[in-house]
């Protein structure tokens, strides 16, 4: 496993950088706890966020160049969208099902993210299905003679599903531009990592398909980001896919419609929040200079303010005309 | 007709540098020979051998779409499409409305299917009745030469997901002119394959051409007179032009080689009960294979599921009496 100690320093990211990554992983969260209050208050019909794997998530979209490279993102991947340039009121309007959101104008559930714009491409429910959508989108880079790179996120559920080995194999044949990013938060809903797989580090099956394969601390943001940008690198240089896995934990429900002490310990929950991804940023970038606690503290009450702003805005927002269900079967003649 | 396949992939590739093929074995030409040549003429990467994984050739078309290219993929039998169902049911068809219209998928994907070939339960299916049922999804039955060039010309330059199927008997199975030049076939639009006013009868695929054989025959022996409409396409399916033809003979006859039950001249029955009713003279009916497997190796076995020209023409008769 690779960790912050064995890469000294910040990746030669400058302190503005390093306060962004901080923000972009406060806002993930909070905007996960702001979906998750809104549902509880019967605001929002459902609510599937990623409390705990934003290192894994910021780590690795830090390292894509937004707009250019293409992410196939799952539900939890707040953190993901938000990097890359969605908002927090693209979020919410989203998970209020309003007119305007542009994940799908209420169509979809809310965290299948999508912006044309962003290159995040609108996903679905089924698991995993968008890993041979990466593996196509790399396809035409290659054909088309772009270094575009495609990044696609599943968690360890999704590792099992079919789509995801015979995308890593194609991928492999043709040595394409893709990422494979596993978040492994141990659990798929209630099965254990034990149940799901025969192997401790799913970042092996790699070798089976002919790329490199690495499991990262996905719980320290500059680990996850030193592998995700070397990942990036070999891709866009036309040395092939490569597979991560974050290893993490999710400290909140499946979703809105879960209750996770079913299947596991509260002391286990705790437990894992003590190694947090925000908690343990933070430290650094005190330790390190990189931001004090009155300046981290500026920057979440900023956030908060934004989530807020977003919050009332989307709540004001207008709902879809019911009519337009009709719309957007076909494509439209112009 | 496979010449016909191949004469429209390969004039829509020389037209778009978008479009390309892939699929198991496409590269050498592919089992039918339907992309023979195409690798020599566009080279290996716009001919693009896979490996055998169909969830993956569909979900790889669906990227590449969406990254600007138009992939035609190509699934050695119809039977063997099952793994990609959800690709093709819950990305591609699903994928312009559940983004509101942000995202669009225009893959072709172009498969054989059909019976009457000995190919036993697994190459000899009829899927198109799945597929038909699904918004955001067009699907084309194509048997004759003709209708297989323009139509999968435009099946490739439309701008949403087209599934078209090939019927495999049909490959081999007749000659038909098949101008040189470009031409189209609009996706949706039904040909009257034979005027008549006693019987209205409704097909597609292979059925169209025994069903043509059958209304010849009941002409010159009993000179009962049959209208056979050709769909050509399920889905979108062109009701209007069923309906007038059903308002004018007021009898109508649906034609299907899929399973009688849920097959889709279920849809078309309903719907001309429905919009139809009081021009009728008789029971909407219709002649499918029976709700077995179409377990069709042994040529006796074949026979007694198929519907075939004698088959039909029965049908036709007894509908005529009625």
């Amino acid at each position: 496993m690779v960790s912050v100690s064995d890469v000294p320093g910040a990746q030669g990211l400058s302190k503005d950088q390093l306060r962004e990554l901080y923000c972009k992983m406060f806002l993930a969260r909070s905007v996960g706890e702001r979906e998750r209050m809104l549902n509880r208050m019967g605001k929002g019909p459902f609510a599937v966020t990623g409390e705990g794997h934003e290192a894994a998530q910021v780590g690795t979209a830090y390292a894509m160049t937004p707009g250019k490279d293409w992410a196939l993102t799952y539900y939890r991947d707040l953190g993901v969208a938000l990097t890359l340039g969605m908002t927090p009121q693209d979020l919410l309007l989203a998970h209020l099902a309003r007119a305007e959101s542009i994940e799908s104008g209420g169509r979809n559930m809310p965290s299948h993210f999508s912006s044309v714009d962003l290159h995040i491409v609108s996903g679905s429910a089924p698991v995993a299905t968008q890993a041979p959508h990466a593996v196509g989108i790399a396809l035409a880079s290659k054909l088309r003679g772009l270094d575009e790179v495609a990044v696609v996120y599943f968690g360890d559920g999704g590792a099992s599903v079919g789509d995801v080995h015979e995308s890593m194999n194609l991928a492999g044949v043709h040595r394409l531009a893709v990422v494979f990013v596993c978040e492994n938060n141990q659990y798929a809903i209630s099965v254990p990592a034990s149940k799901q797989a025969a192997i401790t580090d799913l970042s092996i099956r790699a070798q089976g398909y002919g790329f490199p394969g690495v499991t990262v601390d996905g719980n320290d943001v500059l680990a996850v980001y030193s592998v995700a940008r070397e990942a990036v690198e070999r891709a866009r240089n036309g040395d092939g896919p490569t597979f991560i896995e974050a290893k993490t934990y999710r400290f909140v429900p499946h979703t809105s419609d879960d209750d996770d002490r079913r299947y596991r310990s509260r002391e286990e929950v705790e437990e894992w929040e003590k190694k947090g991804p925000l908690v343990r940023f933070r430290a650094w970038l005190q330790e390190n200079d990189v931001a004090s606690k009155s300046e981290i503290d500026e920057i979440e009450v900023k956030a908060m303010a934004e989530i807020d702003a977003a919050t009332e805005y989307a709540e004001a927002a207008p709902t879809p005309d019911p009519a337009s269900a009709m719309r957007h079967v076909f494509v439209e003649e112009e | 007709m496979v010449e016909a396949v191949r004469d429209a992939l390969s004039d829509e590739m020389k037209r778009d540098e978008r479009v390309f093929v892939l699929g198991e074995d496409v590269g050498g030409g592919g089992v039918f020979r339907a992309t023979e040549g195409l690798r020599d003429e566009f080279g290996e990467a716009r001919c693009m051998d896979t490996p055998l994984a169909e969830a993956a050739i569909v979900g790889a078309s669906i990227g590449a779409s969406i990254n600007g290219l138009l992939p035609v993929a190509e699934i050695q039998f119809a039977d063997f499409i099952h793994p990609a169902f959800d690709q093709i049911v819950s990305e591609a068809a699903r994928l312009h409305y559940r983004s509101n219209g942000a995202w669009s998928c225009p893959i072709t994907v172009r498969t054989p299917y059909g019976a009457g070939v000995h190919g036993g339960p697994y190459h000899s299916q009829s899927i198109e009745a799945f597929y038909a049922h699904v918004p955001g999804l067009k699907v084309i039955c194509v048997a004759s030469p003709y209708d297989a060039k323009g139509l999968l010309k435009s099946a490739i330059r439309d701008p949403n997901p087209v599934m078209f199927l090939e019927h495999k008997k049909a490959y081999r199975l007749f000659r038909e002119e098949v101008p040189d030049e470009d031409y189209t076939i609009p996706i949706g639009v039904a040909e009257t394959k034979r005027e008549g006013g006693d019987i209205t009868l409704v097909t597609y695929g292979l059925m169209t051409r025994y069903s043509l054989e059958a209304a010849d025959a009941v002409e010159v022996d009993g000179g009962i007179s049959v209208e056979v409409i050709d769909l050509r396409t399920v889905s979108p399916w062109d009701k209007e032009c069923v309906l007038e033809s059903v308002r004018k003979t007021g009898k109508a006859l649906i034609v299907y080689e899929d399973n009688l039950s849920g097959g889709f001249g279920a849809e078309v029955a309903a719907t001309i009960a429905q919009d139809a009713f009081e021009f009728l003279d008789g029971p909407v009916t219709r002649i499918a294979s029976p709700d077995v497997p179409i377990a069709a190796y042994s040529g006796v076995l074949e026979e007694y599921i198929l519907p075939n020209p004698k088959k039909i023409a029965d049908g036709i008769r007894k509908l005529a009496a009625f």
